[in-house]
């Protein structure tokens, strides 16, 4: 074919009227929402039963990595009306502009919710002004029971002992240790089990937990947030430092794969931090009136605790308890009992200072 | 007039100047971004950036801390290092592999072009996964390795697996598997355009089949040999996926660092200042090496 003019502005014109129909994506305004969670964290059914229930279209989206996620939002324009965002990097992300203020007066189940938990939120977030709580739990270590007491048999499973004496950790470090890749939670761990204040402003303090670190570097496996769900079933790992639901989730994977696997998660009782997810809509959201609606419909007791039962992860609506499944319900690992929760504390957010200092003593340990 | 200068001249201009506005708009000008950033600081902000509100407006504290904190040269390091082995043994397994092809008939040349394209037709992240689940210690694979590795050991050092996953070794092994198309498909470019009767004379001459590789094929076949070499070389050394998935963080390759410090540290001043670093490592030798090739070439010329 020769080409001439003609054909030549005929060809520049079709991108254009191929482009046309999503030209006028912004119909009817509130008749869609999208909306941007982590991965396997919402029950199987809940967006389905939503769009039947509203006429609502819902573009859902999932991240896996909360990195990811806020790299993303401090971008801004993505496009989301509503997100689930980590509880404890909430005060930078509101402090750039980034989320809206939730009106209240537009959500009929917010009285629905439990006070413990939004205190907990409260101290991210105060007044709970940009965050609605959804899932909570703990930081703790999962076992591989088998594993484990084939090396030491006699082993304190409530001491991070287990991990940070070079002797045990040498004796470990053939069936696997695993560590969250993820700062905010380790530090306050490590000093309180390291004996100083979990809060520390000083960040002369955060060299403990490198020293501390540095002897069982070698031992450790990997710093990961997600490619355990997989290795524990294939029995890779025996001591994976995580997040309370991830050791459900495993061992629910592990049942799916018909592998025979004896879990057991603990919170050490020097201390962990409990972290709490918030449901935020973002200071652009196009759709704001679709995403109040998703809101309120979050909070419903029945719909949030279909959620917490397939993820296996605590919601933070009190009213939702008569409908979660009793074994969920009776986990420790998931709902902490009392000797658990006098374990958990809600760390204070960081200062631009310590999140420098923080991450590059982070850097320091995983590179050792 | 402008008739005229369309018919002359225009279709030219128009056909020359669209990858050029193309590479203007998606590479240059996002580069220019990209600097101006590695001279902002970093700020509680959406874009979380600054520039400071007074003279002076550019910070170099960047490219300072490049140079200050040793994490950043020994991840340069471990990038050129694991990214030259990588390289390296593309070439020595793509090059018989390019000439095999080139020596085949057609329809068989066919066939073995498409099998090394084959590969590419699977997502890159799904073959990543497949050899995460080769490399574990419980996988059939290992076991099997692990085993054969213990006939030949002494009973009471015999091992339980092989330590192959989250390693240097697999970041490098990944990697050479993942790149291998890179180094064949030029390098079967440049051999199969080489003429077939040098060979014959150089026989005829009295050369040995491997001194006619030595003295012949080898030496015209060096374009090729480079365009591969950049072609893996170029983004093995700032390869991200494969040192996340199967490497060790203890030996942090620079496309990590850079993630990490615009992710988890939320840095991205600090994040571009590694990434302009990283671009002037690699493409100021090339651009080096160039000129210096075109000056020889001019040289060569200009005596003949």
């Amino acid at each position: 074919m020769k080409i001439n003019r003609r054909k030549f502005s005929g060809l520049m014109a079709a991108p254009a009227m191929v482009g046309m129909p999503f030209v006028q994506r912004a119909r009817a305004e509130d008749q869609v929402l999208n909306v941007y969670n982590w991965a396997d964290y919402i029950g199987e059914t809940t967006i389905e039963d939503f769009q039947t229930r509203s006429g609502i279209a819902v573009t859902y989206d999932t991240y896996s990595s909360a990195e990811e996620m806020q790299a993303k939002m401090l971008a801004g324009s993505t496009g989301y009306d509503v997100v689930v965002m980590a509880g404890i990097s909430l005060p930078n992300f509101v402090k750039a502009g980034v989320y809206q203020k939730i009106d209240r007066t537009k959500l009929s189940g917010w009285k629905n919710l439990d006070p413990e938990v939004l205190r907990i939120l409260s101290g991210f977030d105060p007044g709970n002004e940009h965050g609605i709580p959804y899932m909570w739990g703990s930081v703790g270590v999962t076992y591989n029971m088998d594993m484990l007491r084939e090396r030491i048999p006699d082993a304190n499973l409530d001491s991070l002992d287990l991990i940070f004496k070079p002797e045990n950790a040498a004796k470990l470090a053939d069936c696997g240790i695993s560590i969250l890749d993820s700062p905010t939670d380790i530090f306050p761990m490590m000093l309180r089990y390291l004996g100083k204040d979990g809060d520390t402003t000083n960040v002369e303090d955060y060299q403990a937990v490198v020293d501390a670190f540095k002897p069982v570097r070698q031992y450790i496996r990997t710093f990961d947030n997600t490619n355990y769900l997989n290795a524990i079933p294939n029995r890779e790992l025996c001591v994976i430092n995580n997040w309370s639901g991830d050791y459900s989730t495993a061992k629910s994977r592990a049942a799916e794969a018909g592998v025979d696997i004896n879990l057991e998660y603990h919170v050490p009782e020097t201390g962990a931090p409990a972290w709490v997810d918030a449901l935020c809509m973002p200071a652009d959201a196009a759709h704001a009136g679709a995403a109040y609606k998703f809101l309120d419909y979050m909070l419903e007791p029945e719909v949030i605790a279909k959620c917490t039962n397939f993820t296996n992860y605590a919601n933070g609506n009190l009213a939702s308890k008569p409908f979660v499944d009793k074994a969920v319900l009776d986990n420790p690992a998931v709902y902490p009992d009392d000797k658990v929760k006098a374990r958990l504390w809600a760390p204070k957010p960081f200062s631009e200072d310590q999140d420098r200092a923080m991450t590059r003593a982070w850097q320091t340990i995983k590179s050792g | 007039m402008v008739g005229r200068w369309f018919d002359s001249k225009g279709w030219r201009d128009i056909v020359i100047s669209v990858p050029f506005l193309w590479l203007l708009v998606f590479f240059l000008v996002p580069f220019v971004i990209v600097v101006a950033m590695s001279f902002a600081r970093r700020a509680e902000l959406s874009p979380p950036i600054a520039f400071l509100d007074h003279w002076t407006y550019l910070q170099t504290g960047n490219f300072a801390r490049l140079l200050d904190d040793s994490l950043y040269l020994r991840a340069f390091l471990t990038s050129l290092w694991n990214a030259g082995l990588a390289t390296l043994f593309c070439l020595l397994i793509g090059y018989p592999m390019a000439l095999g092809i080139t020596r085949v008939t057609r329809s068989w040349r066919n066939l073995l072009l498409m099998l090394v394209i084959l590969p590419f037709w699977t997502s890159f992240l799904l073959r990543v996964y497949a050899w995460m689940g080769l490399l574990g210690a419980n996988s059939w694979f290992n076991k099997a390795l692990t085993g054969l590795v213990n006939t030949i050991l002494p009973a009471d050092r015999a091992m339980s697996s092989i330590p192959m996953m989250n390693s240097n070794f697999a970041v490098v092994l990944v990697m050479v598997y993942s790149y291998l198309p890179f180094m064949i498909l030029p390098l079967y470019a440049n051999l199969e355009k080489l003429d077939q009767t040098l060979n014959e004379a150089a026989t005829d001459l009295g050369s040995r089949p491997w001194q006619v590789f030595k003295d012949i094929t080898l030496p015209l076949s060096i374009p090729g040999i480079i365009a591969g070499g950049l072609l893996v070389f170029i983004p093995a050394s700032g390869e991200l996926v494969i040192p996340s998935l199967v490497g060790n963080a203890s030996d942090p390759m620079i496309g990590r660092v850079i993630s990490d410090e615009f992710s988890s540290a939320r840095d991205w001043p600090m994040a571009s200042a590694v990434a302009v670093a990283l671009l002037l490592a690699l493409v100021l030798p090339i651009m080096a090496y160039t000129h210096f090739e075109k000056r020889a070439q001019e040289r060569v010329e200009g005596r003949a």
